[in-house]
């Protein structure tokens, strides 16, 4: 055992202390908040460019028109089309906006542009948007309803939950939406962490294998051992790192609940200067506070630590068949890349499948890909913050033990043969037969 | 007392027996040669030795023992294919490799300062191991090889890319582990090193042990009866036939074959006879080269 120890020991500090770990384990999350910062930017943003665009009114739309919309600056002028086509010409306008005559019995009607560039997908859509209610209040009108009937025509709808047998849980409208996307960053986050470390100790194991230092150390130690402790040491690497944004993501939000002053015993805070800006939008505020409550109503006490038995489990489950992978491949780039799929191939479609879960958790799919181990480590977490049935979880969690130990078994067999096997093509076939080679 | 009995050892692969009922005594405190052409087994049978693989059939045993889980920590192997992990430090990487073999942490670090002395390469701690040259990597590999105190060592071409000095080097190691009482296996072509430094041989091919005993008495049951002479003037014509033959006849020296029957004596006493003056007279015996050439030539038809 003591082995095993000095194994992990060197697999944990050769990565941990390497600039490329300090790197990716601060700057990381600021990468992404970064790309977050620069994707809402644009979003907000929009075009750049102004553009304006000569309107030719023959339907009557435009009455209550907005005449900046976007980067769109609309010319109600009313001029002919040949005069405003002449203005084109000489620069004056991008662009001319012609509405045909609108007949209240069609149900398709085709706004006319002329340019000679066609618009941008987001300024069809604004001036789609743009006419539909003028020409729905149109068709509304000429079948006889009053404005006063229009204006009782749209409806916000909601959806308010009640429980049934459990009286003391309090549901709300957004409890899905915030337990969906805790599920989504989650499954995510599980897939990255669980193919990054997985795919450094398949380089890992190669590595020995290729630089033949494997047979200095298969001589001290059992490939077992070796093995266990490359999967052990990477995978407290990685949680080594989880440990680092945990903390980090903690001071965040407790920084964000100060922010916009949930009042769970730290309310207090509220009254500081910073959230005296967000009070400035209360629609925001009371939105937010509305996720916080959310959040802090999810038993953490229970999922954060399946967060981690699934972590540990995938993370075990798929290190190990990488370590197979790596011990059966040579230097040979394509062969590694086939073996690879053998992973990857599961490992994507619990992806998926968890993308799906997180708006659905109790599909048929979810559930069923929650307890199959090859996807349970990704879907399960994901389905978590639902709150699926207890059994379910217990029977996920035994079948990816016993999936585990014997994946480790199996991964074990083909990385004593294949560590020690050079110039050999490893075909799937040839790897079938390693399994039952005798020591 | 023998360091290491292979009895009777089996190891099938797929296709072929690369160990075929191999047996054979190294005795404690002997440099033992493993001679054999590439794919005789001798990595094979190795692997077996260091637990590296299990043998299918057949025992080895270590000091009297048979192999057990603590004996790896007994065994020093340096092998063929060299490595060591490139982007690792010098210091750090022996350190862990002794620690593997089950030294403390401060066992190893007094050990391994000792032979870093011993071959001037204290600087070298915090070197990457990928900065080095191949040489010097082969210096740190010869290193992590003895740095437990193994009681038997086991070095495949331990010599190869290495410049004469270092050779050297090694070489004078070899002889000082063994003076120490070590027992070393060294495997490998060239003949001329065993020739020098092994007292005790096992030569095999396709897998089997085709000879096996003692340097010099190999050397002696392969006398061929050939005689190199030094004299003044020409072999007397008369004295061949059918006693002797003449080989090779230079001006000062010739090369005389005695034919079945005839000895040294017989030669020795014609020519002193005739009142020849001798200046140097010596049996010629074949070299291991020689005797490696002929004997896997033999097995293989």
């Amino acid at each position: 055992m003591s082995k095993v120890n000095l194994i992990i020991g060197r697999e944990y500090w050769t990565r941990v202390k390497t600039k490329t770990f300090l790197l990716t384990t601060f700057l990381a999350p600021i990468g992404i908040a970064l790309f977050y910062a620069v994707l809402i930017f644009l979003m907000t943003r929009g075009s750049d460019k102004t553009k304006s665009i000569a309107i030719i009114d023959n339907a009557g739309l435009t009455e209550n028109i907005e005449l900046k919309k976007n980067n769109l600056v609309f010319d109600l002028s009313n001029q002919s089309l040949e005069e405003l086509k002449e203005k084109y010409k000489a620069g004056q306008v991008d662009g001319i906006i012609e509405l045909p005559p609108l007949d209240s019995t069609q149900a398709k009607y085709d706004i006319i542009y002329h340019a000679d560039k066609t618009l941008a997908i987001d300024e069809t859509s604004t001036i789609e948007r743009m006419f539909r209610k003028p020409i729905r209040n149109f068709k509304m009108e000429a079948f006889g309803f009053e404005q006063s009937q229009l204006d009782k025509v749209e409806t916000d709808i909601g959806i308010s939950p009640q429980t049934i047998n459990d009286t003391e849980k309090e549901l709300s409208s957004i409890t899905n939406l915030v337990s969906s996307g805790l599920g989504m960053a989650v499954g995510m986050l599980l897939f990255l962490v669980i193919m990054i470390f997985g795919t450094q100790v398949m380089r890992g194991v190669n590595e020995e294998k290729l630089n033949r230092i494997v047979e200095v150390l298969i001589s001290s130690v059992k490939p077992i051992e070796l093995m266990l402790g490359k999967v052990i040491g990477i995978g407290l690497v990685g949680l080594t790192q989880f440990a680092i944004w945990g903390i980090l993501g903690l001071i965040l939000s407790v920084g964000a609940m100060a922010f916009f002053g949930y009042d769970a015993g730290i309310g207090d805070m509220a009254s500081n200067e910073m959230a005296a800006d967000a009070m400035a939008n209360p629609e925001l505020q009371s939105k937010m506070s509305n996720v916080l409550k959310e959040l802090m109503s999810i038993n953490w006490a229970i999922i954060l630590p399946l967060y981690l038995v699934y972590f540990l489990l995938g993370y075990v489950m798929y290190a190990s068949i990488f370590a197979a992978v790596g011990a059966a491949a040579g230097d040979d780039v394509n062969e590694a890349q086939s073996l690879t799929t053998v992973v990857m191939v599961p490992l994507a479609a619990a992806f998926y499948i968890a993308i799906s879960a997180a708006q659905s958790p109790d599909s048929t799919l979810a559930v069923w890909a929650s307890i199959i181990p090859f996807t349970a480590p990704v879907v399960m977490p994901v389905r978590l913050a639902s709150g699926p049935p207890a059994w379910q979880i217990i029977l996920s969690v035994v079948l990816c033990v016993l999936f585990v130990l014997f994946l480790v078994w199996l991964a074990a067999r083909i990385y004593r043969v294949g560590i020690m096997m050079y110039g050999k093509k490893a075909s799937f076939k040839e790897i079938g037969k390693w399994i039952l080679y005798k020591d | 007392m023998n360091i290491l009995s292979v009895r009777n050892v089996v190891k099938r692969y797929e296709k072929h027996t690369a160990v075929n009922d191999v047996s054979f005594n190294i005795p404690k405190g002997k440099i033992f040669g493993m001679l054999g052409p590439n794919g005789a087994g001798k990595t094979s049978l190795i692997r077996m030795i260091t637990s590296i693989t299990k043998a299918d059939q057949g025992e080895i045993l270590i000091d009297g023992e048979p192999l057990n889980a603590l004996h790896p920590m007994q065994i020093g192997y340096l092998p063929e294919e060299r490595g060591l992990y490139k982007k690792m430090k010098v210091g750090e990487q022996l350190l862990y490799l002794a620690r593997l073999k089950g030294l403390s942490q401060k066992d190893a670090r007094q050990k391994l300062n000792h032979w870093l002395e011993k071959f001037q390469i204290t600087d070298w701690w915090n070197k990457k191991v990928g900065e080095l040259s191949k040489g010097m990597q082969q210096k740190v590999q010869f290193i992590a090889c003895v740095v437990h105190d193994p009681k038997l060592m086991i070095l495949d071409e331990p010599f190869s890319g290495l410049d004469p000095i270092n050779t050297n080097l090694i070489k004078d190691e070899i002889y000082e582990m063994n003076a120490k009482g070590k027992s070393i296996i060294f495997s490998t072509h060239r003949m001329e090193q065993v020739e020098q430094i092994c007292e005790e041989i096992v030569l095999m091919n396709q897998g089997s042990v085709i000879l096996e005993g003692n340097v010099k008495s190999i050397k002696n049951d392969f006398r061929e009866d050939k005689f190199e002479l030094e004299f003044d003037g020409h072999f007397p014509k008369d004295m061949l036939g059918e006693s002797f033959q003449l080989l090779k006849d230079d001006e000062t020296s010739c090369l005389i074959q005695a034919n079945e029957g005839h000895d040294s004596n017989e030669l020795l006493k014609g020519l002193m006879d005739r009142n020849i003056k001798i200046n140097s007279f010596k049996e010629v015996l074949p070299s291991l080269n020689d005797i490696f050439i002929k004997k896997v030539g033999e097995s293989n038809e």
